[in-house]
């Protein structure tokens, strides 16, 4: 006869042709008894609407602040499998490119010191391994180092760097986003594992303005590739599109945002006002064979973005509207003395917890230019044809002799 | 709730080893807390460091911010570092005897 489950509520959600964690979590248990825990407590918190995990926790490895986030039971009586289950992130290789070879060795590292894998990527970017009590913790940390791998960031620090596959797969990256995000994260090695500011700060860096990794909504530093030419156009290739049976006048023409496209379906060719274009990449993404970003590539430099925790969420705005290829390659000693900048002032002038955006939104832009020793300018905006209205200093207005009335 | 033997004195920590009761603690106490962060000796430095901390905690009951800390011992983060391994925050923070810093850190 089979054993009456104790976990009728999660149950519930094997049901159906979908993937179920908890499943999963039931195949880890096989291995791993103590990862049943896990369901137990969840089944207890279903039962009573109200979470089992404590709030908080510092637990770490020596040298770092950041990269494991405690968690505790906090019926560690019902439930000792889980009573410490820490998290870890780890840095992920830039645009998650893994050998086999690499992926078994993260499995078989996590097999031994913690619960199983259950979970690999998570929003952030990192490696997220779920499950490890604190004895565990140093001996792993020595073990992924060995491995060549090093934790991500967590807290008040620089997170992980991340960045879509960029020109290693993608024929519409702009610049070379790999490479940056990389390089970026190899310098702020310290401001990575060593939290020191108000809060955390995030450096996403997407090839093109379809924006794989959500820069523009979640980083503070946003690096969105993007061209200032004109979108290539293959004109045979559109006709080959519509003889398909693609309708290019509803899918493509009235689709866009602007209405810059306008198709003659006698000749089957469009015409583009570039100069109306706003780079949202529909066009491109429907015809990926006869629409190319433009030549003239480079990225556009946004800041503020964050999702919402203690306020809303924010997209982030244009702080330089085209930075072009040639500057995106190393050294990038420009955008280091840019940061560098930008992390005093906000380290100087943020409250406890202040994103660097919400710094932004309670100071004023034209606060933060005149700390980086910036010019406003009409493209500093949140997002196109939105209003770029920037106090002026009174010290900047010229009075033309006429009072205010 | 746990406790551990700190300064000769039965003291109550939670699972992260931090004290509960932050009366309780002296330099004793802390000498033995500091063992349980991978410090073995506490020098001129990370005395000041502490105490730094413990005053600053006594003043407005909470910890100072990395920055202020800085700035106010004049001690680099690296050297923090150096100092405390796991550092300010889970090192130096329950060396001084601080309780936990709460939120999601």
């Amino acid at each position: 006869m089979a054993e009456e489950s104790k976990t009728p509520l999660l149950d519930e959600l094997e049901k159906g042709p979908w993937p179920s964690f908890v499943t999963d979590i039931k195949m880890a248990a096989k291995r791993k008894p103590e990862t049943m825990d896990l369901l137990n407590q969840l089944e207890l918190s279903y039962e009573e609407k109200i979470g089992h995990w404590k709030h908080g926790g510092i637990v770490g490895v020596m040298g770092y602040g950041g990269g494991v986030i405690g968690r505790y039971s906090d019926r560690p009586d019902l439930f000792p499998g889980v009573k410490d289950f820490h998290t870890l992130r780890v840095n992920m290789p830039t645009g998650w490119f893994y050998t086999t070879k690499a992926l078994r060795t993260i499995c078989d590292i996590w097999d031994k010191r913690g619960s199983g894998m259950t979970n690999f990527h998570g929003s952030t970017g990192d490696i997220i391994l779920l499950g490890t009590d604190t004895d565990q913790l140093q001996p792993l940390f020595d073990d992924l180092s060995e491995a060549g791998f090093d934790l991500g960031g967590s807290g008040s620090d620089l997170r992980t760097p991340s960045a879509c596959c960029g020109p290693a797969r993608c024929e519409w990256a702009c610049f070379d986003n790999l490479q940056m995000c990389y390089d970026m994260t190899m310098e702020y090695q310290m401001e990575l594992h060593r939290p020191m500011w108000p809060y955390k700060f995030k450096f996403k860096f997407s090839g093109c303005p379809n924006d794989c990794v959500a820069a523009v909504a979640r980083a503070d530093m946003s690096f969105i590739g993007t061209w200032r030419d004109d979108i290539q156009v293959n004109d045979d290739e559109i006709a080959a599109y519509a003889e398909g049976g693609l309708d290019i006048q509803a899918d493509v023409a009235d689709n866009c945002p602007t209405k810059c496209i306008s198709y003659d379906a006698s000749s089957k060719k469009i015409k583009i006002d570039n100069s109306n274009c706003v780079r949202c990449m529909h066009c491109i993404n429907v015809m990926p064979k006869a629409l190319k970003p433009g030549k003239e590539r480079g990225c556009t430099l946004m800041a503020g973005a964050k999702a919402p925790i203690l306020m809303g969420a924010r997209l982030s705005s244009v702080i330089v509207p085209f930075v072009p290829k040639e500057k995106l390659e190393p050294p990038y000693e420009w955008f280091k003395d840019f940061i560098d900048r930008l992390w005093e002032w906000w380290d100087e002038n943020g409250k406890f917890r202040e994103r660097f955006g919400e710094l932004l939104d309670r100071v004023g832009m034209r606060v933060f230019l005149k700390a980086m020793d910036m010019e406003p300018i009409p493209q500093m905006i949140e997002a196109p044809r939105t209003n770029p209205f920037v106090f002026w200093w009174p010290e900047d207005v010229e009075t033309s002799g006429k009072e205010a009335k | 709730m746990a406790t551990l033997n700190l300064g000769g004195k039965e003291v109550e920590i939670d699972e992260d080893g931090f004290i509960q009761d932050p009366e309780v603690w002296d330099e004793d106490v802390a000498i033995d807390l500091a063992a349980t962060e991978g410090v073995d000796e506490l020098g001129e430095d990370h005395w000041k460091l502490v105490h730094y901390l413990r005053d600053y905690y006594l003043k407005f009951g909470i910890a100072p911010m990395i920055r202020k800390l800085c700035k106010e011992t004049g001690f680099d983060l690296k050297y923090v570092y150096e100092m405390f391994p796991s550092g300010p925050a889970k090192g130096a923070c329950k060396v001084a005897g601080l309780p936990k810093p709460t939120g999601c850190v």
